[in-house]
């Protein structure tokens, strides 16, 4: 690999790119809150919104052989990584024609043609299992990198300091990425670790780390090149702590009783499509017709989902009980 | 015709046999888990295949149940095809997140896009005085969860072939491995191939009492059998083989026949498979039934340590002899 594998590409068409790869993410994301206030999706719907930067960031660095173990709140994680959009708004609408046959809805969404293991909705459950994906990868020595998503909040549970250990013990090609936005639900951070620079946990288990600017898209990017850098290289785990902020309840049912409403106004100063944005624009990189474009395209895609899952078909009752185990073939 | 040769091994070689067939006839097989490795595995199953097979493919793991266990089910998504081994029962309660949370749900939950073939084996029931964090039976609460199959291998031959079986499945088998059965010698094919597990067998036919078990309790049900023959009571013996699914067929067959049921259940008896058997067999032969179902299982107290209340906490064989007289009316 070249040293320019570990630089972020900074040609004005890839920051274009990530620019909107963030705005789609939002937008997707805003019509999921206003279908979910108008009952089209229901259950647990975990909104992205401030936290952008962080898949737009560290996925498409990964090559397509790569895979990918997220969260909950994957939305963003699924888009960035190539699943369909309509195959995710279909999902969360409980239609046959979801990326998971409507089985899994918004927290489960999979997508084997792109390597996607879904949406875990056990905090720290993904964990073991980007465990397994690299062993094997590992057995059979092939050059494949698992790059594992969880939140602050799943540093606390047994399965990430297992996991942490398994890794660096047997030599795992593991992209930890720690979403740290600060609040586990509604406990804050100094709430619920004695340790609150996550990162440095890490190396208790002998594996490097780092912690980034998670509302800064490049510097996300940047840290990224270097640890999927170093994965393929040494085919050892490494660590990535993204610094960023939920500027959205945790769910739809979240009052927010645990943060202040100008702590969260502050953040929205901050957060990382206004940043990125007005940098580009101070640097003369993005006109406002590249703007236009990119909201009237987005727009284009999010209302051709929603027509696709409002079309889409719900799986026939008679069904309930399929894949519980494979079906014989023919 | 020349009859295939046989020999006659303990269910601990027998394991160790079909651990050892599996991995020289597919790469993708592997064993891990605590001590499986220099130690030689907690009962011993595993000696001698480190030496075998080396330390990528019989891989000692830290006590990290819930951390292996999910490196079993994602090197199993990856199309590896693992075996998990934990030291006993009680200890899987520290993975159970990921097998009933991840291993059980994945197919269903992704729409059939992701399987699990794993294979998780692990030691279960009373009788070394091990007392109450190593001695318990809970193959009926993993029973309880769809998505993955329960195996109660009882014999020597479904110690050798269930293995086989369940590395051919695509979807999370659980083995269940009775402590009490390690030692046991039986007679097995020298060219040793897969089981069916679809079905339970009858590993003794009569016709006035079906005496319905599975695992460790099966040779105590053969031996009630025995004394009842001695009283002129022709007991029927099941072995369920497979806790989930259940064979209802033969089952209800064996009712049909026999019109009495006892069910032998080394789990509690409240909320069991033993209760759960005993309903099936209300739902689907309720008119065939000339008595009530009887049942004997565990009394509902953690596995205690004395030799004399541990023996007095599980199923014995005066027990069920008692309880199979009651049914028939001759207590």
């Amino acid at each position: 690999m070249t040293a320019s594998a570990e630089k972020p590409h900074l040609s004005r068409e890839h920051l274009l790119a990530l620019l909107r790869q963030m705005i789609r993410i939002r937008r997707f994301e805003d019509k999921c809150a206003e279908l979910y206030t108008r009952e089209e999706i229901r259950g647990f719907l975990h909104l992205y919104d401030g936290e952008e930067a962080v898949a737009v960031g560290v996925i498409p660095v990964l090559e397509q052989r790569d895979r990918i173990v997220a969260t909950y709140r994957e939305h963003g994680h699924a888009l960035v990584r190539g699943v369909p959009m309509k195959a995710v708004l279909a999902e969360m609408y409980g239609k046959q024609d979801g990326c998971s046959r409507g089985r899994g809805g918004s927290m489960h969404l999979f997508d084997r043609a792109t390597n996607f293991y879904g949406g875990n909705a056990i905090v720290g459950g993904g964990l073991p299992m980007a465990i397994g994906l690299a062993l094997a990868d590992r057995m059979r020595g092939d050059d494949i990198v698992t790059a594992c998503f969880f939140g602050e909040g799943a540093v606390a549970e047994g399965e990430f300091h297992e996991s942490m250990n398994l890794a660096a013990l047997w030599g795992l090609p593991v992209l930890f990425v720690c979403e740290n936005n600060r609040y586990a639900m509604g406990t804050a951070l100094a709430l619920s670790e004695s340790e609150t620079d996550i990162q440095r946990k890490a190396a208790c288990y002998q594996i490097a780390s780092e912690a980034v600017d998670g509302m800064d898209v490049i510097a996300v990017e940047a840290a990224t090149r270097r640890a999927v850098h170093v994965v393929r290289e040494t085919r050892k785990p490494h660590f990535l702590e993204c610094r960023t902020y939920r500027l959205r309840a945790h769910s739809m049912f979240d009052a927010q009783l645990y943060r202040d409403k100008a702590e969260v106004e502050a953040w929205r100063h901050k957060e990382p499509i206004v940043r990125f944005q007005g940098w580009l624009e101070a640097n003369h990189l993005v006109h406002p017709d590249d703007l236009a474009c990119i909201e009237s395209e987005v727009a284009a895609e999010i209302a051709e989902a929603v027509s696709f899952s409002e079309a889409g078909t719900w799986e026939p009752v008679e069904q309930l009980t399929r894949f519980t185990h494979a079906e014989a073939e023919g | 015709m020349i009859q295939p040769a046989t020999t006659e091994i303990t269910y601990r070689d027998a394991m160790r046999e079909a651990i050892r067939d599996a991995m020289r006839r597919d790469d993708r097989v592997f064993l891990m888990g605590e001590d499986v490795g220099h130690y030689g595995g907690c009962y011993g199953v595993s000696k001698g295949l480190l030496a075998e097979f080396g330390a990528e493919r019989i891989r000692d793991t830290p006590l990290s149940e819930s951390g292996f266990t999910g490196a079993g089910i994602g090197a199993a998504m990856a199309g590896m095809r693992p075996i998990v081994e934990l030291m006993t029962v009680n200890f899987s309660l520290l993975a159970l997140d990921q097998i009933l949370n991840t291993a059980a749900t994945l197919r269903h939950m992704s729409g059939n896009q992701f399987g699990v073939p794993l294979v998780i084996r692990m030691a279960t029931g009373a009788g070394r005085q091990l007392a109450a964090q190593h001695s318990h039976s809970l193959e009926g609460w993993y029973a309880h969860i769809p998505g993955i199959k329960v195996l109660a291998p009882a014999t020597v031959e479904d110690a050798r072939g269930m293995l086989w079986t369940a590395l051919q499945d695509p979807d999370p088998v659980l083995i269940f491995e009775n402590v009490m059965l390690y030692n046991m010698t039986g007679t097995v094919a020298a060219d040793a191939v897969p089981v069916d597990i679809a079905r339970a067998a009858v590993r003794r036919a009569g016709r006035d009492i079906s005496l319905i078990t599975y695992g460790g309790s099966l040779w105590k049900t053969l031996e009630a059998a025995a004394v009842l023959a001695g009283e002129n009571i022709h007991a029927e013996v099941i072995d369920l083989r497979s806790l989930r699914p259940l064979d209802d067929a033969t089952i209800m067959a064996s009712i049909a026949r026999t019109r009495r049921a006892v069910i032998v259940d080394e789990g509690w008896r409240s909320g069991s498979l033993s209760a759960e058997i005993g309903m099936r067999i209300v739902e689907q032969a309720f008119w065939e039934l000339d008595a009530p179902i009887g049942r004997v299982c565990s009394a509902e107290v953690p596995i205690p340590y004395a030799r004399h209340l541990e023996n007095a906490a599980i199923p014995q064989v005066p027990g069920i002899v008692a309880t199979a007289k009651a049914v028939l009316g001759r207590a």
